[in-house]
């Protein structure tokens, strides 16, 4: 039996992890990517909570074996046609793609912290997002980054945040902070590490364990209340307020580093899709997909699949596990 | 000084870089744990000395680990070691010794 091609959008984990196990089932997956190489977000971090592990070392793991995988970067989607028989994908580079079964994997965005104006990013010298952070824990090299005594990490930057345009919760920040101020201590450990949350969600396995660590080991100091605004004196040293919510005290502070958390948005390509294929989004702008519970990987459209972030904030071992499923869930519509 | 018939308040704001954390360092080396609190409030909850005074462990640990002890440290004189926010703590901290190291460190006995 001829197996079909299946066109996957978006190669970042997601997409890549679908055309794998798609191509382990005998398709031919057909992985279009718009950057210069696959990997998505997974290529600026890091360090993946909660143990650690290198993210360069998962992505090699990722894409040391595509072979039967046929992927093109640098593609950006001009038209997608749906027929009774299936899709086609016009791209840029005047290629045409017919598929019976599209995945769509197009991940999230970070929230531009230059948005929440009163934290200063762009603006101020030494504040810095969680990404900016990573990158510096891979190049050690950040103008930014000059020894500081004393560092703040502002959770739910653009996250729950309603003034911001996006009210849910990012998920995966806490996580993210709580392992950035632990990395950051082992970096300077005379520094004063401070995080300002609002609620602390730490929802997975040993992830509280990070948490206590931190606490205990690190020395990380958990403050409950928002930075409600930053400024920055003659030094470029930053002024800090926020309101200690559990002693019900403002307090003010200075600081030589300011970490923001930013949050996780529809990525511009879900956006984009999610109009040229009429797909449903919720307030949040992320696919809703035919059934949150049962169906979580597939849209209203019979043979449109979609997985990972571009259907809410999820860690990279969720992402991973719902592509695998996606490719089942495309293996049983196209052999039915 | 002149009366020009009004008075200045005093500003609340904490400035953390004014306040002073050595003696809370100290007891940290005595108390591994004293960073382990989640401000769940439960030891305040089932304080019997709680129900009568002011008496909280939860702002008294959290004030110490700010530096700000002033307003909260004479609470623990309220405290009669019956050790059940021991009992209740869910991160095992053995509560009552903490007491004991706070009130030697801090010198609460004198005050």
């Amino acid at each position: 039996m001829a197996k079909d091609n299946v066109i996957v959008i978006g190669g970042g984990p997601c997409g890549i992890e679908v055309s794998r196990n798609l191509r382990d089932l005998g398709y031919t997956p057909i992985l279009l990517e718009q950057q210069s190489e696959l990997g998505g977000h997974l290529r600026l971090w890091d360090r993946l909570f909660p143990e650690g592990v290198e993210a360069r070392k998962i992505l090699k793991d990722l894409t040391s074996d595509l072979k039967g995988v046929k992927w093109f970067t640098d593609v950006n989607i001009e038209s997608i046609h749906k027929s009774r028989k299936g899709y086609t994908v016009n791209v840029d580079t005047g290629m045409s793609f017919e598929t019976k079964a599209l995945v769509v994997t197009t991940g999230f965005k970070l929230f531009p912290a230059e948005r929440k104006q009163e934290y200063g990013y762009n603006i101020y010298e030494r504040v810095i997002t969680n990404a900016d952070l990573e990158q510096y824990f891979h190049t050690r090299k950040d103008p930014r980054i000059q020894n500081p005594k004393t560092i703040g990490f502002v959770h739910c930057v653009g996250s729950r945040d309603e003034k911001a345009c996006n009210r849910q919760c990012s998920k995966v920040c806490c996580a993210t902070a709580v392992k950035q101020a632990s990395e950051i201590k082992e970096l300077f450990p005379d520094a004063i590490v401070y995080c300002f949350y609002m609620d602390l969600r730490l929802f997975g396995r040993s992830y509280e364990d990070m948490y206590l660590t931190a606490q205990k080991q690190y020395g990380v100091r958990f403050i409950r209340g928002r930075v409600s605004e930053v400024s920055e004196d003659i030094d470029g040293k930053l002024f800090v307020k926020a309101e200690d919510t559990l002693l019900g005290k403002p307090m003010k502070m200075k600081l030589d580093l300011l970490v923001l958390m930013t949050g996780i948005l529809p990525g511009e390509s879900t956006t984009q899709l999610s109009e040229m294929l009429k797909i449903n989004v919720g307030e949040d702008g992320f696919f809703t997909p035919r059934d949150t519970i049962l169906e979580p990987c597939r849209a209203k459209d019979a043979g449109l699949f979609m997985a990972g972030a571009c259907t809410g904030p999820k860690t990279i071992p969720e992402t991973l596990s719902e592509a695998r499923a996606t490719a089942i869930q495309v293996h049983k519509y196209l052999s039915r | 000084m002149i009366d020009f018939g009004y008075t200045l308040s005093k500003s609340g704001t904490l400035k953390i870089e004014n306040l002073d954390d050595s003696r809370f360092k100290a007891l940290h080396k005595l108390e591994p744990d004293a960073y382990k609190c989640i401000n769940c409030g439960s030891c305040t909850a089932s304080c019997s000395a709680g129900v009568f005074t002011e008496l909280s462990l939860r702002k008294i640990l959290l004030s110490l680990q700010r530096g700000d002890e002033k307003d909260y440290i004479n609470q623990l004189q309220s405290c009669m070691l019956c050790g059940k926010c021991m009992l209740v703590c869910p991160r095992g901290i053995n509560t009552r010794h903490l007491i004991l190291s706070i009130s030697k460190i801090y010198n609460t006995v004198d005050r």
